[in-house]
């Protein structure tokens, strides 16, 4: 087997390493810092709450900190983690990682929820 | 070639590259999906942690609500912008080791080890305040911070909260401890990420990762930025409820 042959192979196989450059890293940094300061002043104002049930209430401002707290966390994955550039391979990690994550959270909140329902 | 059948067992690599990969790029990626495999036990680790901090919440609600204004929005999103700034910082050091520039990989691993001190510096004031107060689940807590709020001026003039019934108030060591479970935990990853930035300082100045071999810098990288993530999380749930 020549040399040249397997490197060719190796160049269709695999992923070219990709540098981000100093700017779009500037720039996520901007957004992160601009989303921490709008979740905190958020965190002041009064957003209301939701009575979809009686003894169940959604509260907006955890919703909506929680919300930007996700967009911040996809910022850092994709750029500073480097996932929007990487293999399928990573991508199929990460999200397997989240979904496994929020389906044991999910399966728990499930029970928690239906135990003693509108008894607290 | 002669010595082609020696050539093809132990053909020329980087002295970075292991033996058993046959590329450096073979050998990036399949560490670099090993690092995200142990970046989801973290992720399972620290959801343990956040599952209980979301049922104890619930249960707890007025517990959680005045004890979250103990704490010091001030220090908490200070800390949040440094941590943000060293998790830029250190994306900038993987960058320098890219381009191969020592000095400037030097520098931002230095940049990024001294934000990584001044969040645990921001940390220690905190744990300080709360020690001082009582607010430290064990023997020595005292619920009277919420038995009585007028009790503590400072924070009653901001947010005039109600008294808490006692049992609702003796509550109030389960947010402290979860605080403390949570924050703490995150810390000690902050403390193990700035040993190993130390090392990395050391090794970056001998030119070790900037002749090509990214690898580790990368991986460190995905680290830090994973302990940032978390933070990102800890920071509303932990010091933004209900400061209207």
């Amino acid at each position: 087997m020549s040399e040249n042959s397997s490197g060719s192979q190796h160049e269709q196989q695999e992923h070219e390493h990709h540098i981000v450059s100093p700017l779009t890293y500037l720039a996520i940094l901007i957004a992160l810092l601009c989303a921490t300061a709008l979740t905190a002043g958020m965190s002041y104002i009064d957003l209301g709450e939701w009575h979809i049930a009686p003894g169940l209430t959604l509260f907006w401002n955890p919703v909506v900190a929680l919300a930007i707290a996700c967009t911040k966390m996809t910022l850092v994955i994709l750029f500073f983690m480097h996932v929007k550039y990487s293999p399928k391979l990573t991508k199929l990690t990460v999200m397997a990682g989240f979904f496994i994550f929020l389906a044991l959270i999910g399966m728990t909140m499930t029970d928690y929820f239906s135990r003693a329902w509108g008894r607290w | 070639m002669a010595s082609g059948a020696v050539a093809e067992a132990h053909h020329e690599h980087p002295p970075y590259q292991r033996h058993h990969f046959e590329t450096v790029d073979q050998q990036f990626d399949a560490t670099n999906f090993a690092m995200w495999l142990f970046l989801l036990t973290e992720i399972m680790f620290f959801g343990g942690l956040f599952t209980s901090y979301l049922i104890m919440r619930n249960w707890y609600y007025p517990a959680f609500v005045e004890g979250s204004h103990q704490l010091s929005i001030f220090w908490g999103t200070a800390n949040t912008a440094v941590l943000i700034i060293s998790s830029f910082t250190m994306a900038m050091g993987v960058w320098s080791a890219e381009m191969r520039r020592k000095g400037l990989l030097v520098f931002f691993l230095c940049v990024t080890f001294v934000l990584g001190l001044a969040f645990l510096g921001i940390k220690s004031i905190e744990y300080h305040e709360k020690w001082v107060k009582h607010h430290v689940p064990g023997f020595h807590y005292s619920a009277s911070s919420f038995l009585d709020p007028a009790s503590d001026p400072e924070v009653y003039k901001e947010y005039h909260d109600k008294p808490l019934q006692p049992d609702m108030a003796q509550k109030t060591e389960m947010y402290f401890f979860l605080y403390f479970a949570m924050t703490g935990m995150h810390a000690l990853h902050m403390i193990i990420g700035i040993s190993i930035l130390g090392y990395m300082i050391f090794r970056a100045r001998q030119g070790t990762y900037t002749t090509g071999h990214v690898t580790f810098v990368e991986n460190f990288g995905l680290y830090w930025h994973f302990v940032d993530i978390v933070w990102i999380f800890l920071y509303p749930l932990l010091y933004l409820i209900s400061r209207y």
